[in-house]
């Protein structure tokens, strides 16, 4: 577009005002508006933050979408099960209009309310642990890529030992030995926390790596020797000069590793080291589900596909992310 | 009192670490079948099956569960016991007939019934003639007491039920054969052997239960030389028809025929197939498909099919006439510790059991095909019980809110109160009885949170009276069934006060009545078992007064067995398929 203007402004010689011309024809645009305007153009994309968003507001109103087209997450119905069998009466996992994707076999919780507020315990989780991974994982990669020498050495090795570690194991070890009321919260109050307080933990190293690569390539660059030059401090450089540089990689991680932490989460309650019952979470109830899938397929499909859905979501809408604040992406 | 306390501990360890460990020898009631009227359905709780004297074939048995120890003095699960009846023999055995018969000891080994005398504090027993181990030496005397000796040295030989080392003891602090200073190795006092034919039983006190526990395997004899200690269990010396060929830990074993078995001094076991083979498998869902599709014989470990084969087996009545539905002996039940607050209050803990919904608790465990309605504390068919005792309407079915609501108010917490509930984390339907009764609670303001622990630590974690008191666990999943087909041998665990231990500890609920262990004593002094049956009646009664225990059900399993089996009955003092008579059809 910019070219033929270039031409045009060759054949006529009228005079156009300098204030007037860059305005309209170069536009400056900041990285977050190209990246804007980028991800816009991504209809994959879109619909993955769409559905993401969706899944927030799900989860914050989760008693308000409940309360209108769900029972009680924690509400026996055992008149809609079959005694004998302990599956659910009626086709499908005994969907109907009033339990709009069916019941839980033996006891008849509805699978909807369930899963909505499924979606509490996974989004919660998964965000928080996100944020301790990002935090974490950005300082300290920093820090080793920015200083270099020995602090480099040891936060390296140090990462290297977490990704080595046996995480899941260590998790459903450390989920047995914690006591039901710790610092005030309780129950399931207690085993979030601790979900929260491991995945993020163990998830650190992921982002550090990234962020001291990058940190690396960036303190070599000639606007960093030029603020070195004019005796600018460590601070100023890294937060002034680096930092800046580093959040498009931060932002696409963190939405990257979102969906990890949500499986892990459901992989974590799948083997029992979740939240407590009567809680309703994915994992659980895909666990639950196994024995009797044969019989009640419904109730290990819903979750199951609402885990697909979510993490899909999550990836796509990530991978779009990452496209748009690409600096060599078109 | 005898002190049965180390019995105990080694129950609270086997109980935790096997999934199952029925202990066999319980009295159970055979109407196991439904009123819907399938042909064949739970035929054998009630009949022998199929029956037949065809010899030949290989009986295929499989488990999920490895054996604990094929040695007699060591084993202690109640499917091996099952298991024994092929290759070891004792003085008294339960006779192999269906229905009420089978809780019924006849000599096996002995000529004829004990002579008492001393106000039946001296058991005489003339053994058989004829009798042989499988290397053709006959049977002695000397080798019943050494085979009793064997279950004293503990320190060497662990695992199995205690109950002889309590009774015949009597202060010698006797250490077992292998300790033993006596030349001959026949230091236990309380044992005579004047002759060859004859033991003599000396006890401390009458006895009603004594027989039972000459019927346990634990008081099989094994010939001194052939004793080789703690790897006795890996080649036990045979006396019934089969003897063990192989065995490998984690693995399986084979039997076959054990050629010095004499049919004519055997009037229990039948010894049809050639060869019994016993696998153990890690998949039970795989085992489950291969029992349907009549690749394997039967499922020895008595705990049932899973869910996915039930449900088949009860979509299809071809599947169905092959599957009985057979009491287990277990009651399961929530126990309430007295010294967690507010169970202290006889009004909080009545709140609970009123609140509890008692079909939904039934459908947590399986529905009825996984047992009756509980109502008290003593399974059928253990003399005393009675099934229609009722104190709390529980087979009713439904919660009464309004009792429970009255109850919580009588016990000064009209708003409710908080509370949890242990339960261990690797049984599926305890869980889900523990989400079923927190639901129920929530109805009338008691909030209870679950504390789903490592069932494999249940003697440290539960067992501990410090430890539930410290984890504020007002309620208590578990499940318990008898050694032997007494009422002692199942209450006296659970509620007799004398049984407190301060680890592997089963008296949850800390009940120690001096009225309660009164009847105990009582009871034990009894003459018969039939005499002893009225006081077990009434400990129950008392036990259930004091709404100490809401129970969930009285157990029963879904077996399947290959139609080509013959001979197939449940032996009631099981609860298990007898494997002494089976036999293997074309």
């Amino acid at each position: 577009m910019t070219a033929p203007q270039h031409d045009t402004s060759a054949e006529t010689p009228a005079p156009v005002s300098v204030a007037d011309v860059p305005a309209k024809a170069i536009e400056g645009r900041s990285p977050g508006r190209i990246a804007w305007m980028r991800l816009k153009r991504d209809k994959v994309a879109l619909t993955g933050g769409v559905v993401v968003i969706l899944l927030i507001l799900v989860a914050v109103f989760a008693p308000l979408i409940v309360g209108l087209l769900g029972h009680d997450p924690n509400e026996f119905h055992e008149d809609m099960i079959d005694p004998d069998l302990g599956t659910p009466l009626g086709s499908f996992g005994g969907i109907s209009s009033d339990f709009l994707l069916g019941v839980e076999p033996t006891n008849g919780r509805d699978v909807f309310s369930r899963i909505v507020y499924g979606a509490r315990i996974s989004l919660v989780v998964a965000f928080l642990a996100a944020f301790v991974s990002v935090v974490l994982g950005s300082l300290l990669g920093a820090l080793a890529g920015f200083l270099g020498g020995w602090v480099d050495a040891v936060i390296s090795r140090v990462m290297d030992l977490l990704l080595a570690f046996p995480q899941l194991l260590f998790t459903i070890a450390l989920v047995s030995v914690v006591p039901n009321s710790l610092w005030g919260f309780e129950g399931s109050g207690v085993r979030m926390g601790v979900l929260i307080v491991v995945i993020g933990f163990f998830g650190w190293p992921y982002i550090g790596r990234i962020v001291r690569g990058q940190t690396i390539s960036l303190r070599e660059r000639e606007y960093v020797e030029a603020a070195r030059s004019l005796g600018a401090g460590r601070g100023y450089i890294l937060i002034k000069e680096l930092l800046p540089n580093l959040i498009a990689p931060i932002l696409v991680y963190s939405t990257l590793i979102i969906p990890t932490n949500i499986l892990t989460e459901a992989a974590l309650s799948f083997l029992g080291a979740g939240v407590k019952p009567p809680t309703a979470s994915w994992g659980k109830m895909l666990s639950d589900a196994v024995p009797i899938y044969q019989d009640d397929p419904m109730y290990m499909v819903v979750p199951g596909i609402t885990i697909f859905i979510t993490v899909l979501a999550f990836n796509l809408f990530g991978d779009g992310l990452r496209d748009a604040l690409d600096p060599k992406g078109s | 009192m005898i002190r049965r306390k180390q019995a105990l501990a080694i129950t609270a360890v086997i109980a935790a670490l096997s999934l199952t460990a029925a202990c066999g020898g319980n009295d159970k009631k055979a109407d196991g079948s439904d009123d819907k009227g399938d042909k064949g359905y739970s035929g054998a709780t009630a009949s022998l099956v199929n029956a037949s004297d065809a010899k030949g074939g290989e009986l295929k048995l499989w488990s999920p569960q490895d054996v604990d120890f094929l040695d007699p003095a060591r084993a202690y699960y109640g499917f091996v016991w099952n298991l024994q009846r092929l290759y070891i023999r004792q003085l008294y055995a339960y006779d192999s007939k269906p229905g009420a018969a089978g809780t019924k000891l006849v000599p096996d080994l002995a000529a004829g019934e004990p002579v008492l005398s001393n106000d039946g504090k001296t058991y005489t027993v003339k053994i058989k003639d004829g009798v042989k181990f499988e290397d053709g030496s006959p049977i002695t005397a000397k080798d019943f007491k050494y085979g009793i000796e064997r279950v004293f040295a503990q320190d060497v030989l662990s695992g199995g039920p205690t109950y002889l080392i309590d009774l015949l003891d009597q202060g010698q602090k006797y250490p077992g054969p292998y300790k033993d200073t006596d030349p001959n190795k026949m230091g236990l006092k309380s044992v005579e052997t004047p002759d060859d034919h004859t033991i003599v039983f000396n006890l401390a006190s009458a006895n009603s239960d004594f027989k039972y526990l000459l019927a346990m395997p634990s008081s099989s004899p094994v010939p001194a030389g052939k004793d080789e200690g703690a790897s006795y269990t890996n080649k036990p010396v045979a006396t019934g028809p089969y003897k063990v060929e192989s065995f490998a830990s984690g693995k399986g074993a084979t039997f076959v025929r054990n050629e010095n078995w004499d049919q004519a001094t055997d009037t229990i076991r039948k010894g049809l197939p050639d060869k019994v083979t016993f696998t153990v498998t890690t998949n039970p869902d795989d085992m489950d498909q291969r029992l349907l599709s009549g690749d394997i014989d039967l499922a020895v470990d008595g705990t049932g099919v899973q869910q996915a084969a039930k449900n088949k087996i009860l979509k299809d009545a071809n599947l169905k006439k092959n599957a009985d539905n057979p009491y287990t002996g277990y009651i399961r039940y929530f126990a309430f510790p007295q010294t967690v607050a507010p169970f202290d209050n006889i009004e909080c803990r009545k709140a609970v059991i009123y609140a509890a919904d008692p079909k939904s608790l039934q459908n947590a465990r399986g529905g009825p095909t996984s047992g009756d309605l509980g109502a008290n504390m003593l399974p059928p068919g253990i003399p005393g019980s009675d099934k229609k005792y009722d104190p709390f309407n529980l087979t009713s079915g439904k919660p009464q809110l309004d009792k429970a609501k009255a109850a919580l108010k009588a016990c000064g917490k009209p708003d409710g109160f908080e509370t949890t509930i242990a339960v261990r984390n690797n049984r599926a339907p305890e869980v889900k009885s523990a989400e079923s009764l927190q639901a129920a609670l929530a109805k009338i303001g008691v909030k209870a949170t679950i504390d789903q622990y490592d069932g494999k630590l249940s003697s440290s974690t539960i067992g501990s009276p410090e430890n539930v008191k410290k984890k504020n666990y007002g309620i208590i999943v578990m499940g318990w069934g008898a050694d032997y087909n007494s009422g002692s041998g199942f209450l006296q665990p659970l509620v007799d006060g004398s049984f407190i231990l301060p680890n592997g500890n089963n008296n949850y609920t800390e009940v120690n009545d001096p009225e309660i262990n009164g009847l105990f004593k009582t009871a034990a002094a009894a003459a018969t078992p039939e005499a002893a049956a009225p006081f077990y009646g009434q400990i129950n009664q008392k036990v259930m007064e004091k709404a100490l225990y809401l129970p969930i059900n009285f157990d029963k399993a879904l077996i399947y067995h290959n139609p080509r089996l013959t001979n197939v009955y449940f032996n009631d003092s099981m609860g298990r398929i007898d494997l002494a008579v089976l036999g293997v059809g074309k």
